[in-house]
């Protein structure tokens, strides 16, 4: 059994886009404290898109309502352009790609 | 890519969603005016972009050796981010150098076909990551002393470098703040982790000297007012390392003197293996297209 | 509202194409079979990333390496959406790595075969990411809301994957002789593992029709296969390689391609943990997990020596406490 003092809380995230209104929760990942969360989210989530704010939370700080709340879509970022699909040159010929 | 304003595109990653670095197959400076600054020398110019691109190749390959063993998931994002930024900054040093020294030579001529005696890297960056200490205390001081230089290099007369510097900016910005993180918890961590650090650093060490050695390539570029020399970057290496260092309750080892020689090529061991892992597969198929 | 009226609405909401969301009622049988397969697509995702991810510091171009570098690194970024969605269903991520690392729970048996050369790089994104994806589409109306949104999310990025791939051998293909027959060798080679990534044969799969009832599977494995032959031979054709199988042909009355049969046997080995590298991944990932409990553990302990106290109270939390601890 190994030791779980090793093992690192869970935070939610929460992106605001360049062009949003809002932060909305794109999902979680696991950091050692806020700050570390905060990169690891700018690394996950946004692939470090510049323009994009970044809320953390820890998941235990959460407080939620009753059952069927409905989550927000989240979109992924795209600062790399062979991230992009169409950027690459298939031939038309070549079906479902 | 807007190709009159390829400074700007090179510098503005976030607005210009197609700009990539050459992900296409077309050089990554096609477009720019690759002009040399009058008074400059093209042999002089050619070389320092190959030291700078080098250094960036060969910690880039150093961080991407960590993927599949990075200590966390989360930290494997990091590393292959860091990885990426440094082989982009690579690529458009190494490309530069082909327009400039009348080679012609395009960045995987310079990455894949030269030999062990003729890459211009410090030796900062051939060091092997023998465990998460030593890696996190080798990018502290390879982010820091490269934010610097790139820092001033942004003033450069020759619009490539500046613009390669700008964008670079950022990016070590973040490298930094991210090893220094990373020391900082592990010299306020656990004991363990305080002596692992520690010891890093001081493997490091011998290699720092050289960083702040001008060479005289540098020396030249920098009264031309193209380059930066390096040694002015020491005292703000200093003061960042030693605020890193002493939040994360570790000792500054003794850094190697500057002063000798400098980025000297040769057919170490370390280094002849880290470039049989680069060139293998570029090298058994001569000619071809990937 | 008593456990059959918690029943009734479950079941209306899987009748209606709804999703359940984290903090809903579910089926213990449905909560435990989300879990085990989202862990195991994640699992796959984090195992995925080591027959590339060799090819990275020895790939023969830069641009080839940087394209493959990002790749993997979103596939640790799948396999973290994916630990994430599980977790929202009270297990722990770190949990989780234990069992795969103990083999209590698996990852797709295609990534124990071995990456030989680079044009396998290609053929992986081609072929494994290209049934990956024909697995995956449908996914994204997954009854469970957390699962599918991971999927839209993936499935996004996983095109680029593909088309990565294909991209490579096209310039392998129109280059020298001796990389055509590299392409050749790997599609070779990838081919039958790549149809076996779809699972047994629907006569030899107890638990699709309940995985059907619940919403968590919208197509059998075997209509997924077809679907992933049917896309893939003019694929093929246009690339100008062959597909190992002297049975396949087009069958116009069935409007689908005929293929030859599958070596379930060999499935069943790969799966069982005789396969050429099952031993090397899970000793891949145990080496990077056990070497890094000390920086793990240094993070915590720097963590715990810095934080503000923390305040009390009685919180609901947004995920659904572990009711019985996670299965196998």
């Amino acid at each position: 059994m190994s030791d779980t003092s090793e093992d690192w809380p869970l935070y939610e995230v929460f992106l605001r886009g360049k062009r949003g209104l809002n932060h909305v929760h794109v999902g979680s990942l696991h950091a050692a404290d806020a700050q570390m969360a905060l990169h690891h989210a700018r690394d996950l989530y946004t692939r470090r898109n510049e323009g994009v704010s970044i809320w953390v939370v820890a998941s235990t700080d959460i407080t939620a309502s009753s059952p069927d709340e409905k989550d927000p879509f989240f979109a992924p970022s795209g600062d790399k352009v062979y991230r992009h699909p169409t950027f690459y040159a298939i031939p038309d010929n070549v079906p479902h790609m | 890519m807007d190709t009159y304003d390829a400074y700007r595109a090179i510098t503005d990653v976030t607005e210009d969603q197609r700009w990539a670095f050459g992900a296409g197959f077309d050089d990554p400076l096609s477009g720019v005016d690759t002009t040399i600054p009058g008074g400059v020398s093209a042999d002089d110019l050619g070389a320092y972009c190959e030291m700078l691109g080098d250094d960036a190749l060969l910690m880039s390959h150093r961080l991407q050796q960590w993927v599949g063993h990075a200590p966390e998931l989360e930290e494997e994002a990091a590393l292959a981010n860091i990885a990426l930024d440094l082989l982009g900054q690579a690529r458009f040093l190494l490309a530069r150098a082909g327009t400039v020294d009348g080679s012609g030579r395009t960045e995987d001529d310079y990455a894949f076909q030269r030999g062990p005696a003729q890459f211009r890297h410090v030796r900062l960056v051939e060091i092997v990551d023998s465990d998460f200490g030593i890696a996190m205390a080798r990018l502290l001081v390879f982010s820091t002393w490269r934010l610097a230089v790139l820092d001033r290099l942004r003033a450069s007369r020759d619009p490539v470098l500046a613009a390669i510097a700008d964008k670079g900016v950022n990016e070590m910005t973040y490298h930094r703040d991210y090893a220094a993180q990373w020391v900082i918890r592990l010299g306020d961590g656990t004991e363990f982790s305080h002596h692992r650090v520690q010891a890093g650093l001081v493997q490091v060490a011998p290699f720092v000297g050289e960083l702040f050695t001008d060479s005289d390539v540098e020396t030249r570029l920098a009264a031309a007012g193209v380059g930066v020399r390096p040694s002015e970057t020491r005292a703000e290496f200093d003061a960042a390392l030693d605020a890193v260092l002493s939040a994360a309750t570790l000792t500054c080892p003794a850094w190697s003197a500057s002063g000798g020689g400098t980025r000297i090529a040769g057919h170490r061991d370390t280094l002849t293996r880290l470039l049989a892992e680069l060139q293998s597969v570029a090298r058994a198929h001569p000619g071809a297209a990937w | 509202m008593t456990t059959v009226e918690l029943q009734e609405h479950f079941d209306r909401t899987i009748a209606h194409d709804r999703r359940i969301e984290p903090r809903d009622w579910m089926p213990d049988g449905y909560r435990k079979t989300m879990i085990r397969q989202i862990s195991q697509h994640a699992h796959s995702e984090i195992i995925g990333m080591q027959p590339e991810g060799y090819w990275i510091t020895r790939a023969p171009s830069l641009r080839r390496k940087a394209i493959l570098l990002a790749k993997v690194q979103d596939e640790a970024g799948h396999g973290m959406y994916l630990y994430c969605a599980a977790e929202t269903l009270g297990v722990d991520r770190a949990d989780l790595t234990r069992r795969l690392i103990n083999g209590d729970q698996k990852y797709s048996s295609i990534f124990n075969y071995p990456s030989l050369t680079f044009a396998d790089v290609g053929v992986i994104g081609w072929l494994v990411d290209g049934a990956a994806i024909c697995n995956q589409v449908p996914l994204c109306r997954s009854s469970f809301g957390p699962y599918a949104r991971a999927m839209i999310r993936i499935c996004k990025e996983e095109s680029f994957h593909q088309r990565q791939g294909y991209e490579l051998l096209m310039t392998m293909m129109s280059g020298t002789r001796a990389q055509r027959a590299m392409v050749q060798d790997a599609t070779n080679r990838w081919w039958w593992p790549s149809l076996m990534m779809f699972g047994p044969p629907d006569n030899d799969s107890p638990n699709t029709q309940q995985s059907m009832a619940w919403g968590i599977k919208r197509h059998t494995n075997d209509e997924l296969r077809q679907r992933f032959v049917d896309m893939t031979v003019p694929q093929a054709e246009a690339l100008g390689v062959t597909l190992p199988d002297p049975d396949l042909r087009w069958n116009d009355e069935r409007g689908h391609y005929d293929f030859g049969e599958v070596d379930w046997a060999e499935f069943k080995r790969v799966i069982r943990g005789d396969g050429p590298c099952n031993t090397e991944r899970i000793g891949n990932r145990r080496t990077a997990h056990e070497s890094g409990a000390w920086v793990r553990a240094a993070a915590a302990a720097h963590a715990a020596k810095h934080a503000s106290p923390a305040t009390s109270g009685n919180h609901q939390t947004v995920r659904q406490s572990a009711q019985g601890g996670p299965d196998e």
